[in-house]
């Protein structure tokens, strides 16, 4: 059976590790290579780089990282973090990426998921999606969760899938950074509309939290940082509650 | 995990422009072996042993094949072949996707799964009933990395199966053919085995 995948996300900026707690308060946590070569030995299904370099030297850094991580990293890998062209993903791809993930250029321009898709192929496309509740709506917001837009959640994945993505990471603005949990209504009901699997985030405060998310927020992964990246859940202790609460994953 | 396999083994990766191959060279060279990326069929021809990978649409693939020649040299390899994901899919008689002819070694249709389940299947499986020395040493329902939409019927040649929402190939063998839908390169410290028997083979 295929199992619920669990995904350490590490925020990339000039090349370092950092962490945004809800997405401002930055601190270092570390090398991405053996940040990443360690989560690779301890049961991390898939690792997540979010490049926040805001120059483009902090961005030709990322594109050195990528390429000395798929050196020395045996499990799969996505970055994100500033896409919006088809050269930057095929140069990414040709350091080592195995999936890319866009957001905000996608809801700019929404036709390149379409050429993302046709030229490299669905199962390397995610789209990342931000969102939080509008009076009771949920609305997508760009820039790192800055921006609000009027675009519906539901209806904007929906469509991002007929363009081609093969994979949504859906981050809840409301609950990123506060530890008590994943959005769990909204996630079932994207798993619901749409057949491409979901990648829950924002939220993860303790091992329950990830329980929920995989059987109330019929998520397909669940992506976390500061409550790994500080040691608070160890990844395999994690994968064994999973277990023994019968949710299938790779131990 | 450096292992005791001639340095100087000539490994090459068909390069045809599909495909994340630096991984698969990384995987090799994490084992001490260099590979080299070619579509020049002497050197193709030359190898010990050819890595036939592919990730993307199956049609345009192949024209790619089809555009170099490679169609018609890799049926007619000798040395131990590994097809990986799309490559092993080329490798079948057809595929569903884009409605392609396939190489015709593996004697097996590809086919899109039902939409009872989520496409494409991302992730770790299991692999069962391993049937080849390609599997020396991995242990039956070992996790494999997998991302695709498409799948092999079972046949004859099937070495190894897999369960997503129904029961197919998730690795064949024909002669010196191998084929592996899911990606040992990133399949962590069992991947790696599997690519290191490959060497060995």
């Amino acid at each position: 059976m295929l199992t619920k995948r669990i995904i350490p996300c590490l925020d990339i900026k000039n090349g370092r590790t950092v962490k945004g707690v809800n997405f401002v308060d930055l601190r270092d946590a570390g090398d991405p290579v053996e940040l990443a070569k360690q989560y690779a030995e301890i049961g991390a299904d898939e690792l997540v780089f979010l490049d926040i370099s805001a120059t483009q030297e902090g961005r030709a850094t990322t594109l050195d990282m990528v390429l000395h991580v798929a050196e020395q990293v045996n499990i799969p890998f996505t970055v994100g973090g500033g896409i919006s062209s088809v050269e930057h993903v095929d140069d990414l791809l040709k350091c080592g990426a195995d999936k890319v993930s866009i957001n905000s250029s996608a809801v700019k321009r929404p036709e390149l998921v379409n050429e993302l898709s046709s030229k490299f192929g669905s199962q390397c496309v995610v789209v990342a999606i931000d969102a939080k509740q509008i009076e009771g709506n949920w609305k997508v917001h760009l820039a790192g969760g800055t921006i609000p837009t009027d675009i519906d959640l539901f209806e904007w994945a929906k469509e991002v899938e007929e363009r081609g993505a093969g994979e949504i990471l859906f981050t809840s603005m409301d609950h990123d950074g506060t530890k008590n949990g994943f959005a769990n209504e909204a996630l079932a009901k994207l798993s619901e509309k749409l057949n491409i699997p979901i990648i829950a985030s924002g939220g993860a405060g303790n091992v329950q939290h990830f329980i929920d998310t995989f059987k109330e927020g019929k998520a397909d992964a669940a992506l976390a940082a500061s409550v790994f990246h500080f040691g608070e859940i160890p990844i395999f202790e994690l994968k064994k509650e999973l277990k023994k609460n019968n949710i299938e994953v790779r131990l | 995990m450096r292992i005791c396999i001639e340095k100087k083994m000539k490994l090459v990766i068909i390069n045809y422009g599909a495909g994340n191959i630096k991984s698969i060279q990384f995987a090799f060279k994490r084992l001490g072996v260099d590979a080299i990326l070619s579509n020049n069929p002497e050197e193709i021809l030359a190898a010990e042993k050819v890595i036939f990978p592919g990730v993307g649409e199956a049609s345009s693939a192949m024209s790619m094949l089809k555009e170099t020649g490679l169609d018609e040299l890799i049926p007619t390899l000798k040395q131990p072949v590994l097809g990986i994901c799309l490559g092993m899919q080329l490798l079948c008689m057809s595929t569903e996707e884009g409605n392609t002819k396939g190489l015709g070694i593996f004697d097996t249709r590809v086919k899109r799964f039902s939409s009872d389940v989520k496409v494409p299947q991302m992730g770790w499986n299991v692999i069962k009933d391993l049937k080849s020395d390609l599997f020396s040493g991995i242990k039956e329902s070992e996790y494999m990395y997998l991302v695709h939409s498409y799948y092999a019927e079972h046949c004859e040649q099937t070495i190894a199966k897999t369960d997503y929402g129904i029961n197919y190939a998730s690795a064949l063998q024909h002669d010196n053919f191998y084929g592996v839908q899911f990606h040992p390169e990133k399949s962590s410290t069992a991947g790696a085995k599997i690519l290191e028997n490959f060497l060995k083979l």
